[in-house]
């Protein structure tokens, strides 16, 4: 089975449905077309040079030229962990503790599926290991930015309370029980939702564009698990390192609850 | 007099005895020198089973004063209990043991009794007034003045050996905070407890003090007899 390409005027169809939906906004005054458009030309530019930098990754397929692309994915879903934070930790630290959450995290994990369950030689073949990193990275950076931005603001909310239980002689991980397992829990929700879904109310996306391309449903339907599986791994892990780091600097040495390690985005 | 013989202070201080030996060694709250926010030098002694009281115009830092003392923030000077500086014990064992009562108190379960040990309920005083069905209350029926007295047994519950009480009374009226303050006085004497207590009412002030401190812009001065 033969993959049919698209002509580029053919997505400019596509694109005009995207451009009417525009400027009914702008008439009914929805306020929603200046964003739509930006992130619309955004896709577009964005997909289209990651299609040329992976044409020429996948030609050369060099190990440092695919580190230095894994490297420059981790740093920029770092600044989007710092970016979707409302309020965040001062310095460096805000990128510091999502950076090093995904990079312990997805890296791991993608190292893992490649080197033991997939196998490809040799193991960093930038046609495997560049979507799986993407899909790692992906959903990774989503549960961080959840997890900490969750703990940071409830944080913030329940100052009170978080003092008046260390006044009771609580130490700090006690004091911080509840928020730090809301903060799990709202990092981890996206994954759990999607494989609680996944195959009755949605097809992945992975899965959907390996039929595209023609390979055979079943074999399609077990990378589907895999990612699935491993993106709930890392994401789960990245949450957990997360929110341990970020909830410990947000105490010092004293146990004192320290929020002017906070500032607002 | 207070001085525990030949300890060493915690800003390195020797002083030599003053208590024989044999004598019991009670444990009393001892500020030396602390500094915080616009607060400095605040050098003084609760002595144990006493009540130290503290007052001064709304916004002079004595809430920020009772803070530094259960060392929820930052400051300077050297704070110790019964001779053991507050920097050599982790700052939950210090808290633990000097228990402080903020002016609102907080509260994190539906039901009051999630925040109590388990037998809290049947230990209830009757001077608080509360039957003892309410460790099965929920917190959101609770009055203010309620929470109030209840965050009071929350802290005694811990068995604390100081405490740091921020307007213990604020939300009472008059004769449920005179009822409150023979009950708490009654404890404090019976349990030996170091107490400094935030007040503004003179009166109370004169109910329920051993000594009574009050800040002078940045300094903390004696106020002898009774005005």
């Amino acid at each position: 089975m033969e993959v049919i390409d698209l002509a580029w005027w053919k997505l400019g169809l596509a694109a005009l449905l995207v451009l009417a939906l525009g400027v009914s906004g702008y008439i009914a005054r929805l306020g929603i077309t200046r964003s739509l458009l930006i992130a619309a030309i955004r896709t577009v530019i964005q997909l289209a040079l990651i299609g040329l930098v992976l044409e020429a990754l996948f030609a050369s397929s060099a190990f440092y030229w695919i580190a230095l692309l894994a490297v420059v994915m981790l740093l920029i879903a770092g600044r989007e962990v710092v970016a979707r934070q409302g309020r965040r930790l001062q310095g460096w630290w805000a990128f510091g503790i999502g950076t090093g959450a995904m990079l312990v995290s997805s890296f791991t994990v993608t190292v893992l599926a490649l080197t033991v369950v997939i196998g490809p030689d040799p193991w960093y073949a930038p046609q495997y290991a560049i979507p799986l990193l993407g899909m790692m990275l992906g959903n990774t950076m989503t549960g961080v930015s959840l997890a900490l931005d969750r703990l940071n603001e409830s944080v913030w909310r329940q100052r009170g309370v978080i003092e008046n239980r260390l006044m009771l002689g609580q130490t700090w991980q006690q004091a911080l029980e509840d928020i730090r397992r809301d903060a799990m829990r709202s990092g981890m929700m996206p994954s759990i939702n999607a494989m609680a879904a996944a195959g009755i109310v949605s097809l992945p996306g992975m899965m959907t564009g390996q039929i595209l391309a023609g390979s055979p449903p079943a074999v399609a339907v077990k990378y589907q698990i895999l990612v699935m599986l491993i993106i709930t791994a890392a994401t789960g892990f990245g949450a957990v390192m997360a929110v341990s780091w970020g909830g410990r600097r947000l105490f010092d040495d004293r146990e004192r609850l320290r929020l002017d390690r906070l500032v607002k985005s | 007099m207070w001085l525990v013989a030949g300890k060493i202070l915690c800003n390195g201080v020797t002083i030599m005895d003053s208590a024989g030996p044999g004598e019991p060694i009670l444990t009393e709250l001892l500020l030396e020198n602390v500094s915080v926010g616009a607060l400095s030098g605040v050098s003084l002694v609760v002595p144990a089973g006493q009540v130290v009281c503290l007052s001064g115009p709304s916004g002079s830092g004595k809430s920020r004063l009772l803070r530094a003392v259960a060392d929820l923030e930052p400051h300077g000077g050297g704070i110790s209990l019964g001779g053991t500086c507050q920097q050599d014990m982790p700052a939950h064992e210090w808290r633990s043991r000097v228990v402080m009562v903020p002016a609102d108190s907080q509260w994190w379960f539906d039901e009051v009794g999630g925040h109590f040990p388990t037998d809290a309920g049947s230990r209830l005083p009757s001077a608080l007034g509360f039957p003892s069905e309410v460790m099965g209350w929920s917190v959101s029926r609770l009055s203010s003045g309620e929470r109030q007295r209840l965050a009071l047994w929350r802290a005694l519950s811990l068995q604390p050996e100081a405490l740091l009480l921020d307007e213990p009374t604020a939300n009472l009226d008059g004769s449920s905070t005179e009822t409150l303050e023979t009950w708490l006085l009654e404890e404090i004497r019976r349990r030996q407890i170091a107490t400094l207590w935030v007040a503004h009412d003179p009166g109370q002030i004169h109910r329920v003090a051993d000594a009574h401190y009050r800040i002078h812009g940045t300094r903390v001065e004696p106020v002898h007899g009774s005005d």
